[in-house]
């Protein structure tokens, strides 16, 4: 995989160790891995909205969250990240796995 | 005269009440508690009602029997909180200024959220357990339904108490065996999460359950809407499952009085301290039970033990001492899992379920992450200790914080 190649550590679900280390690259590196070729713009914003969002608020927003604070409609998000969106997601952007709450 | 208002008598209010009165000098605090409701809902009980286990009377009492005598209790719904200006404003007309505020408002089920929830089928072919309303309405849909297919649904997460769903597809499961219809009913529970639970080992523990009674099992299903004319659901991302029979589990959100008021997340949950208990934003309120955005379990006993925490923090921060961070999420929930048996798991914020014996190491009686006669009764005793004990803020044979003795890695 040629995230391996990249010099970044990963935890044990596969997410990126430290927040910090992420890039541009790295970002579309991690989606090819996730089934998607192309990260395009629409895209971009969900993960800049991510990246943001916990960087201030030190939690990995959740599909309701995207929706009301960052203006991503729910389905657009599905279709965007297909099975698993918050997961895959986040993921790409380089944040820790969400913690669906108990 | 210093002024500490509660608002919210459930379980998480009453127990601080009952905890802070008798130690309060009354002389320098007056204490008052507002709720708009003056019944006091036994809320665990509503999972037992639609298999008649338990009735509309066993679960509910009147809230000023479980208050002490030394506070004013205020019944009217609450309009606002203004905590710039420290006061609350009721829908009664009064105004409440306050010193010291403790929110403890709870949260509710939203089926509006969900679009077509509410419309042809709402209380027809569609029910909720989570309020006496939904439960008993199902209670009496279930005593004449002949069969076909039962979907339990989780709309998303966080819900309160969040063994529930699968408590009740157990709980159908024994029933139907018993009332000779199980081979007639079909039972699909389908979840947004990617296993039966949310931590790994329990959920793969309560997952091989489900497979065992032949309870299918739908993972990572965003609902989008129902159609309640096809009797389907539909997700986000277009799949669809066809229910005869629709039990959801609703949005769960905190209090409209804390969205009017500017205080909450996108769920109108109050953004709170994890290990204080203290609001984020406002050194003189505090925040527990349900109403918190805490990712601690909303559970009847998650109150309790916050409780003790926080009866610590109010002390403290009277007397303007540092607030101890103390709360580590513990949680303590009992799992009905039908005929008679039950599960208990037992976890915090950072240690997942894991087996053992509990309260005793090695002893017990009860023991997790296992199926037991010993714990069924553990869940049925919680009703007596619910009334009797813990609203009444007494001591529990169990620590606030979460014991590793006794656990097994
Ligand atoms: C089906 C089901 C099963 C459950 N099973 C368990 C279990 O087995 N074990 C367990 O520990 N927990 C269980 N729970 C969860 C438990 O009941 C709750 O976590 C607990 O009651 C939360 O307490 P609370 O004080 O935060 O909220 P609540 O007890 O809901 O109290 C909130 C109070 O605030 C009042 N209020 C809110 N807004 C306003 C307003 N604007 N104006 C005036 N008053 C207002 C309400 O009237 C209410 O009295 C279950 C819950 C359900 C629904």
């Amino acid at each position: 995989m040629a995230t391996e190649t990249m010099n970044v550590t990963f935890d044990a679900d596969g997410y990126l160790a430290d927040h910090n280390e992420w890039n541009e690259d790295l970002a579309r590196e991690l989606a090819r891995e996730e089934g998607i070729e192309e990260l395009t713009d629409m895209h971009w914003k969900v993960i800049n909205f991510m990246r943001k969002d916990y960087i201030e608020n030190g939690a990995v927003p959740t599909i309701r969250r995207l929706k009301k604070a960052g203006g991503i409609p729910t389905k657009e998000l599905y279709s965007l990240f297909p099975d698993g969106p918050a997961k895959k997601a986040a993921r790409i952007a380089g944040l820790p796995k969400p913690k669906g709450c108990v | 005269m210093k002024k500490l208002v509660i608002l919210g008598a459930g379980t998480a209010g009453t127990i601080m009440a009952n905890r802070l009165s008798p130690v309060l000098d009354k002389g320098e605090w007056h204490i008052t508690v507002v709720d708009k409701d003056e019944t006091h809902y036994y809320q665990p009980g509503f999972l037992f009602i639609p298999f008649g286990v338990y009735n509309q009377q066993d679960v509910i009492k009147p809230k000023r029997d479980y208050l002490p005598s030394g506070v004013e209790l205020v019944m009217s719904g609450i309009e606002l909180i203004e905590p710039e200006r420290n006061r609350v404003k009721l829908e009664n007309g009064k105004v409440l200024e306050y010193d010291l505020l403790i929110i403890a408002t709870g949260s509710r089920i939203h089926p509006e959220e969900t679009e077509g929830m509410k419309d042809g089928g709402w209380h027809k072919n569609i029910f909720d357990f989570y309020t006496i309303e939904g439960s008993t309405a199902l209670a009496n849909y279930l005593k004449y339904w002949e069969g076909g297919k039962m979907v339990v649904n989780i709309v998303e997460m966080p819900i309160k108490c969040p063994v529930a769903p699968l408590e009740f597809v157990f709980l159908a499961d024994w029933w139907f065996t018993e009332q000779g219809l199980r081979n007639k009913v079909d039972i699909e529970f389908v979840t947004p999460l990617p296993g039966a639970f949310t931590k790994p080992r329990a959920s793969k523990y309560l997952g091989d359950f489900l497979d065992k009674k032949g309870i299918s099992l739908v993972t990572d299903f965003g609902i989008e809407r129902v159609d309640s004319g096809a009797n389907k659901i539909i997700s986000y991302d277009d799949k669809s499952i066809d229910y005869d029979l629709l039990v959801t589990i609703p949005t769960n959100m905190g209090d409209e009085v804390i969205e009017r008021s500017g205080m909450g997340d996108e769920l109108n949950f109050i953004p709170t301290d994890p290990n204080t208990l203290q609001a984020k934003n406002y050194e003189n309120i505090f925040v527990l039970g349900d109403a918190t955005n805490l990712p601690s379990s909303k559970a009847g006993s998650v109150a309790h033990f916050q409780s003790e925490v926080l009866f610590e923090n109010i002390l403290r921060f009277i007397d303007k001492r540092p607030l101890l961070p103390e709360f580590d999420g513990h949680a303590n929930c009992f799992i009905e899992s039908g005929f008679g048996k039950g599960i208990l798991i037992d976890f915090n914020y950072d240690v997942e379920p894991l087996p053992g014996k509990f309260p005793l190491p090695g002893v017990g009686p009860f023991s997790l992450l296992e199926e037991t006669r010993m714990n069924h009764w553990g869940k049925m005793m919680f009703r007596w200790m619910y009334w009797n004990l813990l609203l009444k803020g007494a001591e529990l044979p169990i620590q606030a914080q979460m014991n590793m003795a006794g656990k097994r890695q």
